[in-house]
């Protein structure tokens, strides 16, 4: 059993388990933050971004000027943006059986493993999951592809040039792995290989293992993952939530009794409360907006992005916005709206309700009815000429550097009185804002992260006591940033094991049993002793037929009767075909009843002698001894097979065979 | 020999009043809680005095399944757990916990504020009881109790319909409620694996007719009501809020859109823009063409299809109304039918099956001249046409769901006794399997003879599995274990390691046997004479001739002595254990022949 860790990133993991013939990716993360190394693309030409300096080095050449440019101190790279992949070396992936996903974040990386692997297996995911997938699939896919950008820059990749620049550039790493975005066929092709699982659905895999998904509790149809064998159950937990948001609350029951728990995709941002970042969020919100000026969203166009209009709704009355327009732009905008309501079955139990009555799950409905909320696929067309301000805009992506979001950071980051407001956890704010600088606009960083905390990592742990946990490195040890933290990081006995990009782990489990089954007419055929009280044995001679890593016994086939007339055959014909095992014998032959029971069967010389450990009984007229010992009989005799015969089946009558 | 018992307290020999028992591994399951139609009185709902006379019914019965929404499959239900009594879980797919509902209250209403009958459950019974139900998710193994699992698979008769494995073990059954083997214009078709069930209880609505093309039949429905709507008549289309209406309006909102036609189409009963508003919540359990589309357009978004009022029934000029419920057996399409029978020019069309003894019955068998309440004559000058649009499996469609399942018995049920005998010899005759249609009350059993799974040591397995692929199917390998049965444990380990475990010595049984053989050579000739002949003969054997002057055949022992008086006799002792016993026994009979002459 091995785990081949494919990504360092630990919310966007990529593990390929080796589970006993089965090859099982789990997840296929997408690190994006690599893009934050690349100037933002514009949708409208900016004067501003197209007039940064080229990068000159510290000896004055100047032959990088054109792939890398300066902006307040920073460098950034002037093509379009790329993103590390998963490992693809550390073993072949066109060996990986299947695809295990938990949740739409992580399957980012999905077409660059499917379509460039020589993959043929399949993508198990939910149905939520591959839909919101595919919607963040093509916002990427189209923010990134309308923005034509000419230049393809390649040559501070080379690791000779690389060690000269400035960090974080210098310290990426893999750049040469970093490739550009997929496109739509491809994501149709990757999306085509999914086959939709519910949770709590048994899939077997070649008969050997079963796999099902469990909910996690985090977003819609976000799943954990069992993986087992009638003896082994790992349990993969990637990305869970125990806080009551929209999603079904997440299994933690089916995760008991593992052996193995991996843990990944815990909250990236430990020390934040996802409450009090709501009100936050709502308070500034509040205060720009009555102060005449505008508030910018990033996020992605599912998830926390519901909560987030949920609470509006709940608050824009109370504090008098109810006059303010909110804009939802993304291409995905209307189709991750509508999405979110007719998945009534993957709900909190409260959202569930609605729909019995049957009315939307999600209030965002009436803001829409309303027109409180409007949702635009892009700032062209009709966003243009209903565009009012002071407003709220939601719009991608996340990580500043392409989506609608580019235009909204040029246009608003002049004036103070704006407001951007970070919620989405996965990229640094100062980083996000770097190209933008220097900007007048204020920043509010409100990360709203529900995944798990370290205590409720513990309270979980105590709860499923797994035998090994399994996590990446970096929850072994306190944040970096907070190294005087040791309450955060995973603690638990046997401590965890953790791993890092490009490693190999052994698991540690060893298998004692596998499942067999016994034909009903082989069952009805065995003779249990009871040997012990409340313990019985029966000895099994049969056929095993493996087919389909399914084991089954068989009653052995009656011998073919010996052909009566045939003639003699050479000696060598008689020679013992294989060597057929004989059941082990135990137990010990009291000496009086043994001389009874010879005497019954016509020996009449039986003499006794005692000897140091036992007895010897002596056949005299045949020329034959019996030593009999505590755990062992010896029968000497003459070459006469009937007798000898005769004389073992009389001392087996007396022994429990194995 | 364990067995299967299934009675059905409804729907055996009979459509109406679905509620069948199955009895497996010693767990207690009821299928359905349905109504009858055709009936007022006591036999409306099923006798569940047959299940207990006197004990609960929640200690006899496990659980609860309810296939789908319609009052014949769980029209029974709140009477059953609120008024008979009945605590335990009860499973259902989300849309028909969301349905259900609604249809409890609207036959609670008619029944008792209509025709004013007491003693009937209440709007709280109908919540109290939707508090017992479990909603399941398509595919899900649902762990009923440690033992009992179920599992739903999609059945495409009415949104949120579903047929449902039972398992316990490795025994199983499936209950199909109502299924549709062919996809319409809202709903996909009923898939299911090829899980083996020792049982399939299936419907049989349809088990004689094999239906023409879904097209054929669309296109005849709107020639009918074009037609009609074109000579300025009017038509009557009685259906059930939920199910085949929302296909039919489908059908015809394309149609009107298609021919630019102006005559207003209604939808009765304030069900319906509720009824629409689930197809658009729960549209993941439409056919894939909607849930594609969606986003873009949703099909339960009708644009010609407008809500009725009891007061356009009198306009004049065309129309076309849909109205509930399906069978003309109260309510507003009675109420309807009866202002338009007497007119000609107007039409009714029955889209689905009508149980014995509702006015649609009446009519689908030609009866043209009805007795009302008050012993008035209603004379039917109307037309009246029949369209099968119920999503039942036809005859060929329940063959294909057996050969999908590939069950080793049938059962019949929800049908008619003289239609079901012809499938049941259809049945037999192709998939050479059981089948079998009890009636009402009456018990079949089915023997089973289950696998029993048991738990082997992988040190033994791999010792099996490591000496080869079996090389000859003939000459099977056997392979050698002990079956430790503990409690209720089994495991399979090797002999050794179940000594070892019991704590047990093992007891070795060895012998020596004296062979004397004629050889005048000295006893080290003799000795390597002995070991040349068995290594010619024993040829796969490991015959090995040791320093010290012993021959060994694998682990046996063969030593020479001089005979004490006879030096022309040599005496080989042979010795080896009872697990050698075949190759012992054989060496001595060998070296009894004597040796070859030439050496």
């Amino acid at each position: 059993f091995f785990q081949y860790c494919l990504s360092g990133h630990p919310t966007l993991p990529c593990n390929v388990l080796k589970f006993k013939s089965t090859t099982i990716m789990l997840d296929c993360g997408l690190d994006m933050t690599s893009t934050l190394n690349f100037l933002p693309l514009p949708l409208v030409q900016s004067p501003r971004l197209s007039k940064l300096p080229g990068w000159v080095l510290k000896d004055g050449s100047t032959f990088l000027d054109k792939e890398l440019k300066e902006c307040s101190g920073h460098v950034f790279v002037d093509s379009v943006p790329e993103f590390c992949l998963p490992e693809t070396e550390l073993l072949d992936l066109s060996t990986v059986d299947v695809i295990l996903i938990s949740n739409y974040h992580c399957m980012m990386a999905l077409p660059y493993i499917t379509e460039y692997t020589g993959f043929t297996g399949t993508v198990y995911a939910t149905e939520p999951t591959v839909q919101i997938g595919r919607l963040l699939m093509e916002e990427l896919v189209n923010s990134i592809e309308r923005v034509p950008k000419a230049q393809s820059a390649s040559m501070w990749k080379n690791k000779e040039v690389q060690r000269l620049l400035p960090a974080p550039l210098k310290d990426a790493v893999e750049v040469s792995m970093w490739r550009k975005c997929y496109t739509m066929p491809e994501v149709n092709a990757a999306l085509s290989k999914i086959q939709l699982v519910g949770y709590s659905q048994k899939i077997e895999l070649f008969g050997a293992v079963q796999v099902t998904p469990l909910s996690s509790g985090y977003a819609l149809g976000s799943s954990n993952w069992i993986i087992q064998s009638h003896y082994e159950k790992v349990s993969y937990v990637s990305g869970s939530s125990l806080l009551t948001t929209h999603p079904q609350p997440m299994d933690q029951a089916s995760l008991k009794n593992s052996d193995v728990l991996i843990l990944t995709g815990l909250t990236q941002i430990p020390t934040a409360n996802p409450d009090g970042m709501v009100g936050e969020f709502c308070s500034n919100l509040a205060m720009t907006v009555r102060n005449g000026g505008n508030v910018l969203v990033p996020c992605y166009p599912s998830g926390v992005i519901y909560d987030l209009l949920e609470c509006l709704y709940q608050y824009i009355d109370s504090a008098g916005l109810s006059n303010v327009p909110f804009y939802f732009i993304s291409p995905v905008a209307n189709s991750s709206l509508e999405f979110s309501q007719i998945f009534a079955e993957w709900l909190c139990h409260n959202k569930q309700t609605k729909v019995y009555l049957p009315e939307p799950p999600f209030p965002h409905a009436e803001l829409i009815q309303t027109n409180k909320l409007k949702h635009y696929p892009s700032i062209h067309g009709d966003f243009s000429n209903d565009f009012k301000q002071p407003c709220v805009v939601f719009t991608g992506h996340p990580s500043l550097r392409f989506g609608d979001v580019v235009h909204f950071m040029e246009l608003w980051g002049k004036s103070s009185l704006n407001t951007v407001i970070f919620t989405e956890p996965d990229f640094s704010y100062l980083d996000a804002l770097a190209p933008y600088q220097p900007l007048a606009m204020k920043c509010v960083y409100c990360p709203i992260d529900t995944r798990l905390n370290f205590i409720q990592v513990s309270k979980l742990l105590k709860e499923v006591q797994p035998l090994h946990v399994v996590c990446p490195e970096q929850y072994t040890q306190p944040p970096p940033t907070q190294s005087h933290r040791t309450d955060l990081m995973i603690d638990c006995q046997p401590p965890a094991m953790s791993y890092h990009r490009a490693e190999v782990l052994t698991l540690p489990y060893k298998r004692r049993y596998e499942k067999i089954e016994i034909m009903p007419d082989l069952a009805d055929s065995l003779v249990p002793l009871e040997i012990k009280p409340g313990i019985s044995l029966a000895t099994v001679s049969a056929v095993l037929h493996t087919k389909d890593n399914k084991h089954v016994l068989q009653l052995p086939p009656k011998p073919p009767q010996p052909p009566a007339s045939k003639k003699r055959k050479r000696v060598s014909d008689d020679v013992p075909e294989c060597k057929s095992l004989k059941p082990l014998l135990s137990g010990s032959i009291p000496v009086d009843q043994f001389v009874q029971t010879l005497e019954k069967h016509g020996f009449s010389d039986v003499k006794v002698e005692d000897t140091a450990k036992g007895h010897i009984v002596l056949l005299q007229e045949a020329e034959t001894l019996i030593q009999l010992e505590e755990d062992s009989t010896h029968i000497i005799c003459d070459n006469d097979e009937p007798l000898r015969v005769k004389l073992r089946d009389l001392v087996l009558k007396f022994l429990q065979k194995f | 020999m364990p067995e299967i018992k299934v009675t059905p307290l409804g729907a055996g020999q009979d459509v109406g009043r679905s509620c069948i028992l199955v009895s497996i591994a010693g767990k207690n399951v009821m299928l359905d809680c349905g109504m009858h139609m055709g009936y007022n009185d006591d036999r409306r709902f099923p006798d569940f005095s047959y299940i207990t006379q006197n004990g609960r019914l929640t200690d006899f019965l496990d659980c609860v399944i309810i296939s789908h929404f319609h009052l014949d499959h769980c029209g029974a239900l709140p009477y059953f757990s609120e008024m008979v009594g009945y605590d335990g879980p009860i499973y259902m797919t989300h849309p028909t916990k969301a349905i259900c509902p609604i249809l409890l209250e609207d036959y609670r209403k008619i029944t008792v504020d209509k025709k004013g009958e007491t003693n009937f459950f209440t709007s709280q019974m109908i919540k109290d009881c939707m508090k017992k139900v479990v909603a399941v998710h398509l595919h899900q193994t649902v762990q009923v109790d440690e033992e009992l699992e179920i599992k739903a698979y999609y059945a495409g008769h009415v949104l949120g319909a579903a047929m449902f494995q039972i398992k316990v073990g490795c025994e199983s059954v499936v209950y199909t409620g109502d299924y549709n083997m062919t996809p319409d214009r809202h709903l996909g078709a009923a898939w299911i694996d090829k899980c083996r069930p020792d049982l399939l209880i299936t419907e049989s609505t349809y088990a004689t007719t094999i239906r023409d093309s879904k097209r054929c039949r669309e296109r005849d429905f709107l020639k009918k009501v074009h037609e009609t709507v074109e000579r300025g008549g009017k038509v009557l289309i009685p259906v059930f809020a939920l199910g085949r209406a929302q296909e039919l309006c489908i059908l015809l909102e394309t149609f009107w859109e298609r021919m630019n036609l102006k005559a207003p189409i209604y939808f009765s009963t304030g069900l319906t823009e509720k009824a629409n508003h689930y197809y658009k919540l729960f549209i993941t359990w439409t056919n894939q063409k909607i849930r594609k589309t969606f986003v873009q357009r949703n099909m339960f978004e009708f644009k010609h299809i407008k809500a009725f009022d009891r007061a356009f029934a009198d306009n004049p000029g065309p129309m076309v109304v849909f109205a509930t419920p399906g069978m003309l057996h109260a309510g507003q399409s009675l109420q309807i039918f009866r202002k338009w029978a007497g007119n000609e020019k107007n039409m009714v069309i029955m889209p689905g099956y009508c149980v014995q003894g509702t006015v649609g019955h009446k009519i689908l068998s030609g009866q043209r001249k009805l007795e009302m309440e008050g012993r008035q004559i209603l004379e039917v000058k109307m037309q009246v046409e029949y369209m099968s649009f119920s999503a039942h499996a036809d005859a060929k469609g329940i063959m294909q769901l057996i050969r999908q399942a590939e069950p080793s018995n049938v059962l019949l049920v929800h049908g008619e006794a003289k239609k079901m005998e012809f499938l049941k010899q259809k049945i037999e005759q192709e998939f050479h399997v059981s089948c079998f249609m009890p009636a009402n009350g009456e018990t079949t059993t089915i023997l089973t003879n289950p696998c029993i799974p048991v738990d082997i040591s992988l040190g033994l397995l791999k010792r099996e599995t490591a000496i080869g692929p079996v090389p000859d199917a003939k000459k099977p390998k056997l392979m050698h274990g002990s079956l430790l049965m503990k409690d209720n444990s089994f495991r399979l380990v090797s002999p050794e390691q179940a000594l070892k475990e019991l704590g047990l010595a093992e007891h070795q049984l060895r012998f020596t046997c004296r062979v004397h053989i004629q050889d005048p050579r000295k006893e080290h000739e003799t000795v390597l004479r002995v070991y040349n002949h068995l290594k010619g003969i024993l040829k796969d054997y490991s015959v090995q001739h040791l320093p010290d002057g012993s021959i060994t055949v694998e682990s046996i022992l063969i030593q020479a002595t001089a005979h004490s008086e006879d030096q022309g006799t040599k005496v080989l002792l042979v010795s080896w254990t009872y697990q050698d016993e075949e190759l012992g026994s054989y060496l001595t009979s060998l070296l009894k022949k004597g040796l070859p002459q030439s050496t």
